[in-house]
């Protein structure tokens, strides 16, 4: 069999048309390639396999269908987006037995498009953390260097998709969690406009905040799922009721007249040298195919991390009181009253983490404090939205980094919270505006990848595509490959 | 010392909607238990709440209807707390933008007549049911979660436990006759908690309260309400001190019991709820919901009095719910007597309702049919006597009353010419009875017409037949 596992969708698409190979094939080569890599990654935490071997083999009676290059496609999905029948756990000893009886909207889109669902990825427990060492199962390590975290929350997303296990993933964003993964394995990840894909089954960590997207190895493949996973959704008030073009049609190159915003607050103080100087380079990039680049402010962006550990965590504390160990997931048994159960199952299911912020947010939300903390924060989250309405009257994209540092140690951050907080501070304010936000390779720093952050308007993620696909397709970051995906050292 | 006592009510009703208040699965009762429920009623991770328009608008509807002020610009907000019969560990309810505002009811009580304010109304979602077994485990039912309800609260306007009782009364008509709920007490779909403080007169600060709950029926109330009354007054006359407490009401002694003393108030950490977008209610909709109102009992009882001359009890007893008031006027719209037909349904047809444990659509009367009964009466086709089996067989099996006379023999004979022959036949057995009428016994009469009845199967026409007998004695 060829090497399947570093192709595009559009290659592993003419090779199921042309009959070169199964649906069944590409997935047995897919489990096998991950059996391969795991001892080396760790980025599943469950397999599909049977169930997955089960579809492609309906799907090569059905017939793979030309007109859809996602027909066939084995995708990974983060395991907070629920998945019926399939263990779903967050990540979290709270949910380490819970099978959904239903399926996320998402879910219902992959297997309409025929996708095959190969495994539930790691992640940060309930998505909380940059570096998916939160999680209760596993540590995943980073494809291009395994002493370094891949990132997070969509940890096992990206490391899956970059170490070449899976050509796609879904992770989720709620303050740069499909971002900053992405950008420390060197692929592409978008998170979408708020409301552009389904949050149903998606468990939820800050419901203002969080959006599904997917993780690809290249701009095409990226745009091709988030054509097939967005829509609106009757299951969710929250979707928005627009109609979804197609994000691969303005994937031509053309940046002519295109008007490129940069935020100087984003090349501030704690942004690595490397980093700044690969995105003033980006910068020159789109200059250079016909885009006009010009600095602008964000003023208000500064506020932006501290507003969003109020305002998510505030969300979560009451978003995760359903996990009390009353009708699914980790009950104690030490338990002799009602109040045993709720104090003891949530003591012992939930990690340190999520202890932390559901404490940050009751506390925000607390009769006395509300004012000061959550209602506050929600108006600078105001302020924040203004300051991007402001600039995008002037300007088709913002870019600038999608992180302050590239990958760094496993174990280096996970004791001091306030270091991890502050490293999302450039993804947090477009999870706060509700803007599509999406990280794509832009240069190395010591061997390991550094992000572009490329900002659009609400619901212009074609723009981001096209903008995206110009850069991609003018340098050279994407070919670079780790070692486990047959790189160069 | 005198004491005036302060009461305020917090009434839930729950509203009758196809599906619940944020999920698909129907709202209705009487199900094995957790089947009428959906993955979003057992809050499972992941699932969103979808507002159910016709909740939002029967919700608009009652506060219409009780003239609260529609707030425009709607969210709903999260109340957190524990417990196994609330899923999610939050109720999705409306603290700060209540659906409705400043409404009002009038109440009479002796004849005099009140307005009791209305602080909000506002919608929110119920929770299960704990259920405690003989096996000594608890079970949850979540068949009610989710059922959309509203939370009427009342000013503390009401100044003893008649005015709470004609506040809760003129409410239940009220959303009766909106249609947006059963409003039964006993089955739970309406549920209040009371509120009571004494003060001294004249003062303004209102005293310590407690609240009572466990009051399934108007009279539980009241009763509750008396009991606490002299409860208070008994400890602040010894010179003691109220303390704020929830009490339940205890069915067997009519007396109220401590359920808890409340230690500072709960905080339920409110803040709007993220997964529902906020959302207008336009000027437009409002006005449809406002036209589609019925007329209200306390209009209605006006009409009755003022316009068809009905007495006060008539008009109040009729009005009670809107079933019996449409079903009053459309038989008087059916060509039937006004007093006829007030009579009739607040006597017999009341009388079998309650006897029979029935509702009025659950029979086969009509307003037509017992129209026609009362026209059949007042032509003198058949007597009241007969009325009552006529009655019977319309309530219970239908048809015209016409037909149902014909058919049953009902018809009161009337015709000098059938009844002459039976007069006399009675006549020429009972000669001891002439001579007994002749002689001056008045009482032999009264033994010819019974006997005369008996003969005819009650079918005779009273009058007819005693002016007859009169005619007939004098010929003999």
């Amino acid at each position: 069999m060829t090497k399947l596992y570093d192709k595009s969708l559009v290659e592993l698409h003419d090779l199921l048309v042309s009959k070169e190979i199964t649906a069944t094939d590409l997935t047995q080569a897919t489990f096998d390639r991950i059996k391969e890599t795991e001892p080396t990654v760790d980025a599943f935490i469950t397999l599909n396999e049977a169930k997955a071997l089960d579809l492609a083999k309906a799907l090569d009676l059905k017939g793979i269908s030309e007109s859809n290059v996602l027909a066939g496609i084995p995708i990974g999905i983060k395991d907070n987006i629920v998945t019926k029948d399939l263990l779903t756990t967050a990540a979290s000893k709270m949910l380490y037995n819970f099978t959904p009886i239903y399926d996320a909207t998402v879910m219902d889109k992959v297997y309409q498009a025929d996708m095959i669902p190969v495994g539930k990825l790691n992640m940060d427990e309930f998505a909380m953390g940059g570096s998916s060492e939160t999680s209760y199962f596993k540590l995943t390590k980073n494809a291009w260097d395994q002493t370094k975290v891949p990132g997070g929350s969509s940890g096992g997303s990206a490391a899956a998709v970059a170490a070449g296990q899976i050509p796609l993933s879904l992770g989720t964003d709620t303050g740069g969690s499909i971002r900053q993964p992405a950008a420390f394995n060197g692929i592409v990840g978008m998170k979408p406009t708020y409301g552009r894909v389904s949050r149903y089954g998606l468990i939820a960590f800050s419901s203002s905040l969080d959006q599904i997207g997917p993780l690809t190895r290249s701009v095409q493949d990226n745009a091709f799922a988030l054509n097939a996973i967005s829509g609106s959704d009757e299951k969710d008030g929250t979707s928005a009721g627009r109609s979804v073009p197609d994000f691969t049609a303005k994937l031509t190159g053309e940046m002519k007249g295109m008007r490129i915003a940069l935020p100087k607050e984003y090349l501030g103080e704690g942004i690595q040298p490397e980093i700044k100087e690969a995105i003033l380079k980006a910068a020159e990039t789109f200059r250079q195919l016909g885009a006009t680049v010009e600095e602008v402010s964000l003023p208000h962006s500064k506020y932006g991390v501290a507003v969003y550990y109020i305002i998510a965590s505030s969300e979560a504390s009451t978003n995760l009181q359903r996990f009390d160990g009353i009708r699914f997931g980790y009950r104690s048994e030490d338990v002799q009253t009602l109040e045993d159960v709720y104090i003891k199952s949530r003591s012992e299911g939930f990690g340190t983490e999520v202890k932390r912020r559901i404490m940050l947010g009751s506390f925000s939300l607390s009769s006395g404090f509300y004012d000061a903390y959550f209602k506050k924060a929600g108006q600078v989250r105001t302020l924040i939205k203004q300051d991007f309405d402001q600039v995008f009257q002037d300007f088709d994209l913002i870019i600038g980094p999608s992180a302050p540092n590239v990958a760094y140690g496993i174990g280096e951050n996970i004791n001091d919270p306030l270091a991890m907080y502050l490293s999302d501070l450039l993804t947090i304010p477009v999870n706060l505006a509700g803007l599509p936000g999406m990280s794509i390779p832009a240069g190395f720093s010591e061997g390991l990848p550094i992000g572009l952050q490329i900002i659009g308007k609400h619901f212009d993620e074609q723009t981001m595509y096209q903008a995206a696909y110009a850069f991609e397709q003018a340098t050279d970051f994407h070919t670079k490959k780790p070692v486990i995906l047959g790189g160069g050292k | 010392m005198n004491f005036e006592t302060v009461i305020g009510l917090e009434v839930h009703v729950e509203l009758k909607t196809k599906s619940k208040i944020f999920s698909p699965a129907p709202a209705h009762f009487g199900a094995e238990p957790n089947s009428n429920t959906h993955v979003i009623d057992w809050g499972h991770p992941g699932v969103l709440p979808v507002v159910n328009k016709q909740a939002v608008e029967y919700g608009m509807k009652a506060a219409l209807a009780l003239n609260c002020e529609i707030t425009k610009d709607m969210y709903f907000d999260r109340k957190n707390y524990f417990y196994p019969d609330n899923p999610k560990a939050y109720q999705i309810s409306q603290d700060e933008k209540p659906i409705g505002k400043n409404g009002w009811v009038e109440i009479e009580v002796n004849g005099k007549k009140k307005i009791i304010r209305i602080e909000r109304v506002h919608l929110e979602e119920d929770a299960g049911k704990n259920l405690h077994g003989k096996d000594g485990y608890s079970y949850v039912d979540l068949n009610r979660q989710g059922t959309p309800l509203i939370e009427i609260v009342s000013e503390a306007d009401m100044r003893s436990p008649e005015e709470a009782y004609a506040f809760l009364e003129t409410l239940r008509a009220i959303i009766q006759f909106t249609g947006v709920s059963d409003v039964k007490m006993e089955e739970g779909s309406m549920r209040c908690d009371a509120n009571i403080s004494l003060r001294p007169y004249g003062q303004e600060e209102f005293g310590t309260k407690a609240e009572i709950k466990n009051l399934n029926s108007l009279n539980f109330v009241r009763r509750g309400l008396i009991f606490e009354e002299k409860r208070q007054a008994k400890i602040l006359l010894s010179g003691g001190q109220i303390q704020q407490e929830t009490r339940r009401f205890e069915e067997a002694t009519n007396s109220t019991s401590l359920m808890r003393v409340k230690e500072g108030s709960a905080d339920y950490r409110f803040f709007p709820e993220p997964d529902i977008p906020r959302f207008d209610i336009s000027d437009e909709w409002i006005e449809t919901v406002r036209q589609s109102l019925p007329e209200m009992p306390q209009a209605r009882r006006t009409r009755y009095i003022e316009e068809l001359g009905l007495p006060e009890y008539d008009a109040m007893v009729l009005t009670l719910t809107r079933e019996m008031s449409d079903f009053f006027e459309a038989t008087v719209k059916a060509g039937s007597d006004v007093k006829q037909a007030s009579n009739w349904l607040m006597g017999e047809v009341s009388a079998y309702l309650n006897s029979e444990k029935l509702e009025l659509h659950e029979t086969k009367l009509t307003p037509e049919n017992l129209s026609g009964m009362i026209s059949l009466i007042e032509d003198g086709t058949i007597s009241s006597k007969i009325a009552k089996k006529v009655f019977r067989e319309l309530i219970m099996n239908g048809g015209d009353a016409k037909t149902v006379v014909k058919e049953k023999g009902f018809i009161q004979l009337s015709d000098p010419s059938q009844l002459l022959p039976i007069i006399n036949d009675i006549l020429n057995q009972n000669q001891q009875s002439i001579d007994d009428f002749k002689n001056g016994k008045d009482r032999a009469v009264g033994f010819l017409v019974g006997q005369i009845m008996k003969a005819t199967k009650g079918q005779a026409n009273p009058g007819v037949v005693n002016k007859l007998l009169q005619e007939e004695l004098a010929k003999r």
